[in-house]
């Protein structure tokens, strides 16, 4: 099936050439990174991860979005969900793949990073994260790659794919449990400490990952035959509506927590990325922009009639995905360690090349979605045809 | 710390010696032999300092000023190669000075008295009972040492930079670059490390190894002091037993090794 990525018309082919000049230019600022050490970046001794983890974060979420299809379509077969279903597992590839890179840059010693398994430490959530985050991608790759080839050959898929399919809906909701883990266990970060970490994940997860395929799933209708069908579209729309919901109010339940008990480790780090403190507020104007976007999205989301409306449903997504992503992939991390706890205020801001890195890795994962994409739309064409 | 099968061992491998028939003799002994091969080689050498949880007292009030904190810092800084970068973001610290509302960051007070308010309190890492760093290492690269002593393999460190995250006493630093042209003068005896690994204090486990006691006890003239906490009789009991002290954070469930007498 691999063959039909070789072949496209001119703008396909401009779009793939663009993504590697990102990818290139990256790539050359990686090597300044490898060659002299994280120091390139805006990390410090107070602020000791940044936006590369941040970007692992919320793409964890949007891997996870993808089950929000393969879930309803198998498991309730809700038919409507069969044509873009295929288009979830891919996404979740292309996240989960983002996801180790934006780890692998994240590492001090990268030619080192096998020492996870050769060492296996049970006891650390990183360890647990490796697991989870390879088995994500495995299980997607097998379950999608399979499914698509059985509709190309007009058979239904083989047996053992089934158990595959099953296993990765729970599994989808445990990457992304795994990864607020790694944050919520740890003593002195109070702005992490709290039960709520991972059901939060989860809610904006469900919230940007479906809201990301809707989009993707317009551009695909825009630039090719291939047609998700307006009651699918519709539905996951509805998903995205209550996931969003879910996500504010599980931040109101943070925000209340904090304030009211007043305790003053949990308000600080809130303190920090709403209102600044001791004259640093460098995330101040994202994160009011974060929730102002997710609150429109809701307003949006809400009304039948602007959600059943292809172009605001269409904007609604897009500034819910801008807004999800200050929220998780600015503010979550930076917010952890401003103040640090020795309650200095180091703050954080990403480096040019750093960015660049990063931009390289989605560049990354967008070559990953094209391509795969690409072949899921070709074959359904030509089962159409 | 929890080693009673070793001190059982030690105890029956003295009665041994006092039986003193072959069969029994030969029993303990390869006990004794077995115990000596699960312990690392340096601990095996007869100068090296035994304790079953070491542990530090400092006297603040024997720090009235920076400037008596300094000598402190600066053995350390020499003797275990820790470079000197110019950029903050970069700064490795092993062991330094902090003002009370940052050393106590859940004790703070208002009205604390001005002595105590301006004091430098020296801050290193707490060589916890139940260290979260070592919880949250996903390579063992940071580890605790049957004598309470948490440590760092440099060698095998992939610099995912958890185990900083995990700290509540931010006592870890981070080689963001190479240490080694920001080193003064080298001293061979310790290793210098390389970018990409986390570093802290080590409680000189390479100078107990000798029979030395860590240099900046050495070097504080009597206002650190340090020993087995597991023994009632060490120095550092009967300064607690006979002086009021705290440690750091203490809610965090944590248990630093490191108390402070105000």
């Amino acid at each position: 099936m691999l063959e039909n990525a070789l072949k496209g018309n001119k703008n396909y082919w401009t779009w793939i050439v663009f993504l590697l000049v990102i990818i290139s230019i990256g790539a050359l600022c990686y090597l300044k990174q490898f060659t002299f050490g994280l120091g390139i970046t805006g990390m410090s001794r107070d602020v000791s991860w940044g936006f590369y983890i941040a970007q692992f974060t919320f793409l964890v979420g949007v891997a996870a979005g993808g089950v929000m299809l393969v879930l309803p379509y198998y498991l309730h077969d809700f038919k409507v969900f069969g044509k873009i279903t295929i288009l979830g597992e891919f996404l979740a590839i292309a996240a989960v793949c983002m996801c180790l890179m934006f780890i692998l840059a994240d590492l001090g010693q990268p030619m080192r990073g096998l020492n996870v398994i050769l060492h296996p430490t049970p006891g650390s959530i990183l360890f647990w994260d490796m697991i989870v985050l390879n088995g994500y991608l495995f299980l997607n790759v097998i379950v999608g790659w399979n499914v698509l080839e059985a509709e190309r050959n007009s058979v239904p898929a083989a047996k053992w794919v089934k158990p595959f399919i099953y296993i990765s809906i729970p599994w989808a909701f445990g990457i992304h449990t795994v990864t607020a883990f790694l944050y919520c266990g740890l003593p002195g970060r109070h702005f992490w400490l709290t039960a709520i970490l991972a059901p939060r994940f989860l809610a904006s997860a469900f919230a940007a990952g479906p809201a990301f395929l809707i989009l993707l799933c317009f551009i695909l209708k825009k630039v090719t035959d291939f047609d998700p069908g307006k009651e699918a579209i519709q539905t996951l729309a509805k998903i995205v509506t209550y996931a969003i919901i879910a996500n504010v109010f599980f931040l109101i339940c943070e925000v209340f927590v904090a304030f009211y008990s007043n305790i003053p480790g949990h308000i600080v780090h809130l303190k920090y990325l709403f209102a600044g403190i001791h004259g640093h507020g460098a995330l101040v104007p994202w994160m009011w922009a974060s929730i102002i976007f997710m609150l429109i999205s809701i307003v949006l989301l809400v009304n039948p009639v602007t959600r059943s409306n292809e172009t605001t449903l269409g904007i609604a997504c897009t500034i819910l995905f801008i807004g999800t992503w200050i929220d998780k992939g600015l503010g979550m991390i930076s917010g952890g360690f401003v103040p640090s706890p020795l309650h200095h205020v180091t703050e954080y801001v990403p480096t040019i090349p750093e960015i660049l890195i990063s931009l390289a890795v989605w560049a990354t994962g967008f070559l990953i979605i094209t391509v795969l994409f690409k072949i899921a739309v070709n074959v359904k064409e030509e089962v159409a045809a | 710390m929890g080693n009673n099968r070793r001190t059982f061992l030690k105890a029956a491998g003295i009665s041994a010696l006092g039986i003193g028939t072959a069969p029994v003799f030969n029993l303990f002994a390869s006990s004794k032999a077995e115990e000596v091969k699960l312990k690392p080689g340096f601990l095996n050498k007869e100068s090296a300092l035994p304790a079953k949880h070491w542990g530090m007292v400092i006297d603040t009030r024997k720090f009235k000023s920076k400037e008596d904190m300094e000598p402190v810092i600066e053995v350390c800084n020499a003797i275990h190669n820790i470079p000197h970068h110019e950029e903050k973001n970069h700064e490795i610290k092993w062991v330094w000075g902090e003002e009370y509302e940052h050393a106590f960051t859940d004790a703070e007070n208002k009205y604390i008295n001005k002595r105590v308010k301006h004091l430098p309190f020296l801050v290193l890492c707490n060589h916890c009972e139940n260290p979260p760093c070592v919880r949250a290492c996903p390579t063992k690269a940071t580890f605790q040492r049957e004598d309470g002593i948490v440590l760092m393999d440099f060698h095998r460190c992939i610099g995912c930079r958890f185990c900083m995250a995990a700290c509540p006493y931010g006592s870890r630093s981070f080689n963001f670059r190479d240490p080694r042209p920001a080193i003064e003068h080298q001293n061979p005896n310790f290793p210098t490390r390389m970018k990409g690994v986390v570093e802290k204090c080590n409680f000189c486990a390479e100078r107990l190894a000798v029979g030395k006691l860590p240099a900046c006890v050495e070097a504080s003239k009597g206002a650190i002091a340090f020993g087995d906490l597991d023994d009632p009789n060490s120095t550092v009991r009967k300064l607690l037993e006979s002086n009021y002290s705290v440690r750091r954070k203490p809610t965090l469930g944590t248990e630093p090794s490191v108390y402070y007498i105000i």
